[in-house]
């Protein structure tokens, strides 16, 4: 292997400027995209176990969309396609005023993208709370929504902690895709770092440490989370 | 917003085809090399041996935690460097998603392989059987109902993934889509056809995974 | 039938014998009943698990339903709240029709108390917090009401010292005394118990039966679907025997255990008696 090692390129100006600002814009999109999934997924999820048909049908109608097609063509999808289906006036303001179409349009695109999979979770947290539940919550005078808000979907949510771990870091993997509509996000900037240093051995180990660690913190984030949320008899603290 | 035209995919049809093609043979071939890798992997994992295993499980949670863009730039970077030899794009891509399959492929075997209970592997080792039957005739036979829903799962999930070749412009569906779309102009009609052929089959290999879990659920 | 009726029917030897339980509370004369159930069917598919039942239930009327496992008595009861739809019938409880506005049926179910065999207490919540969470979202009682009348009601079910615990630090037996005082947190008018011991330790059913006992002295309206015939015994004002979805006898507590008439609910009595 002849390769002649130059460390020292992270560090120096600009290249430093450009991962810094490539983390920022990772970081961005990512939480962003996360906390508009967590809303829109447990929307979705609740109206997935409402007991009509037809909202169901329409859940999974949306669970099947998002999740069906690749997140890369969905991207864009919204980037070039939806401007130019909507009203002229709307389209003209997204493709003209609009300050960073790329970026709101990462954002969306994966966060819808992911509320698909965050709303299977809900949904399967919440069908895993026993039917008696949700019974007793009724039974008690409750409001179909109270129920849900106070009975049904706090006991989901530590259900699916666990698994909505590997959906949180999943975010942030599939953040890299805003490269390819024009996002200097952190994977782009080492991919710029290398083109024009050629030293694409240390940038590329630059972006797999730094996904690393955030893959760290996060797992981190959540075990913490689901530790300070656990209740009493998963800790072993029962009399 | 002019009229529709998708005349367009009907003149492309055959180079979106090829495209398409090369989707479904990067799936089976990095489905194949993952599967494999990835028992292995797994087996190590749940292997005795404790450095081994460690490595095993440094392997599969580091490429779980990178992004598969950002190794599919690594090995198209890698790859020629390593073999001291320029490589075509489509050897690095394949080589990466092997690799990168294999990560999560012995994950579903690692799950599968902790369901069954303790006892199926004492009761193979009191009739004689050694570790490597065991597990060839006892246990992953019995996994195996477990994890083939799993396994589609996962190559649903592939078979979106290799629409990210894009990023190194190797023609597969995707990328076939993106340059008839560019060239004709016509990128409303070319995304929303490929996005339908996308949904199409993502859905039926979706609706298999989950008709087998279904049948297979104990009851 | 009143009350009154019932007392009327009973020889002069039978109460002698009757149980201590005889309420000081009288029975308002004159008001419609609690609950009046009348030609009610319902199935499953196919399968009817409610056959035409008639059941007219007095305010301050304790009524315990028994009968074989899938004779259509939880159903039963779950109507009368609402929580199972009924296909043909009608059914009034407190002057509301169930199954005609679901706003009613809201209002209806705040004032109704329910008590499962599950207990179903709320795993995520302290047992104070499962008292006060109906009271506060339900009835937009203060926090600092809701908590007093909680607090109050451990007292009374016999667990002032458990408010702080969480639902799976408790035994069945005191879970299911929560469970009591969480429905009577509501102030209800009338309660349902739905085999409220039957998913207990044998050693813990006394302790909630203990309870239930004093809520009947106390006058509440109450029915209740068992297989404790003690409780009925002690208890009780009417038996209902229920098998394969309809009711087959409806006896005062003294005269269904010392003759009954219909040959299911003899049958029925020999057997859960031998036990």
């Amino acid at each position: 292997m002849n390769y002649s090692w130059n460390w020292s390129i992270l560090i120096q100006p600009p290249y430093l400027g450009w991962l810094a600002s490539g983390l920022e814009l990772t970081l961005v999109i990512s939480i962003s995209a996360w906390i508009l999934a967590l809303i829109a997924g447990t929307l979705v999820g609740v109206v997935g176990t409402l007991p009509h048909r037809i909202p169901r049908m329409l859940a999974a109608t949306y669970v099947g969309m998002f999740r069906n097609i690749p997140l890369l063509l969905q991207l864009f999808l919204w980037f070039f396609v939806v401007p130019e289906l909507l009203p002229s006036g709307w389209g003209f303001w997204l493709k003209r005023d609009l300050p960073f179409p790329e970026l709101w349009t990462s954002m969306l695109a994966l966060g819808l993208f992911t509320s698909a999979r965050v709303a299977v979770q809900v949904g399967s947290g919440i069908t895993a709370v026993s039917s008696g539940q949700r019974m007793a919550a009724v039974a008690s005078g409750m409001s179909p929504a109270q129920a849900y808000r106070l009975v049904l979907l706090p006991q989901a949510f530590r259900i699916v902690l666990p698994p909505l771990t590997s959906d949180f870091l999943t975010v942030f993997k599939n953040s890299a895709l805003a490269l390819t509509i024009g996002v200097f996000e952190l994977t782009a900037q080492t991919r710029q770092i290398e083109s024009f240093t050629f030293q694409g051995f240390e940038a590329f180990t630059a972006a797999t440490i730094v996904y690393l660690v955030i893959a760290l913190l996060v797992t981190f984030f959540m075990r913490t989370l689901e530790r300070r949320v656990a209740l009493p008899d998963t800790m072993g603290a029962a009399s | 917003m002019t009229g529709l035209d998708f005349g367009v995919i009907q003149r492309a049809l055959p180079f979106l085809l090829e495209g398409l093609a090369l989707s479904f043979f990067l799936t089976a071939v990095a489905m194949l090399g993952g599967v494999i890798l990835g028992l292995g992997l797994a087996v190590i994992r749940l292997s005795r041996w404790k450095a081994l295993s460690i490595l095993a499980a440094g392997y599969v949670n580091g490429f779980r935690a990178i992004p598969l863009v950002l190794v599919i730039f690594w090995f198209y970077f890698l790859v020629p460097l390593a073999l001291g030899r320029s490589v075509s794009a489509l050897q690095s891509v394949v080589i990466a998603f092997v690799l990168f399959e294999a990560a999560y492929y012995s994950e579903i075997f690692r799950a599968g392989l902790q369901s069954i209970r303790p006892g199926q592997w004492q009761a193979a080792y009191a009739c004689g059987l050694g570790y490597f039957q065991t597990l060839r005739l006892v246990v992953l036979p019995q996994a195996l109902r477990n994890m083939l829903p799993l396994m589609i799962t996962q190559a649903v999930v592939l078979f979106q993934d290799t629409s990210l070749v894009y990023v190194i412009s190797l023609r597969d569906f995707m990328t076939s889509a993106s340059i008839v779309a560019n060239r004709d102009n016509r990128l409303i009609e070319t995304y929303l056809v490929a996005a339908l052929v996308y949904f199409v089959i993502c859905s039926i290999g979706a609706a298999s995974a989950s008709r087998l879990s279904a049948r297979w659920r104990p009851a | 039938m009143t009350k009154a009726h019932i007392q009327a029917s009973r020889t002069p030897a039978e109460i002698v014998e009757m149980p201590a339980s005889v309420r000081v509370v009288p029975i308002s004369q004159g008001r419609k009943p609690m609950v009046e159930i009348s030609k009610l069917y319902k199935s499953y598919g196919p399968i009817e698990v409610l056959k035409g039942c008639d059941l007219v239930v007095e305010r301050g009327e304790v009524v315990v339903i028994c009968g074989p496992s899938g004779s259509g008595k939880s159903t039963l009861i779950k109507c009368v709240n609402g929580l199972e739809r009924f296909d043909r019938g009608a059914l009034v409880v407190d002057g509301v029709r169930v199954g005609e506005r679901a706003s009613d049926m809201t209002s209806l179910r705040a004032r109704i108390g329910m008590v499962s065999q599950h207990f179903e207490l709320y795993p995520h919540l302290t047992v104070l917090q499962n008292i006060c969470l109906a009271q506060v979202h339900v009835l937009k009682r203060s926090k600092v009401e809701a908590q007093a009348k909680a607090r109050a009601l451990l007292a009374r079910v016999g667990l002032p010292d458990k408010e702080g615990a969480y639902p799976a630090q408790l035994s069945g037996g005191q879970q299911q005394r929560v469970a009591i005082a969480r429905a009577l947190a509501m102030d209800p008018v009338a309660m349902l118990f739905d085999e409220p011991t039957s998913a207990l330790d044998p050693e813990m059913i006394g302790e909630v039966l203990a309870v239930m006992l004093e809520l009947a002295r106390d006058g509440m309206t109450m029915i209740v679907v068992t297989h404790e015939m003690g409780f009925a015994r002690k208890a009780a004002d009417r038996v209902v025997f229920m098998d394969k979805g309809a009711i087959v006898e409806t006896a005062p507590t003294q005269q269904f255990f010392d003759e009954p008439r219909a040959e299911r609910a003899k049958l029925f009595l020999s057997r859960i008696l031998s036990q």
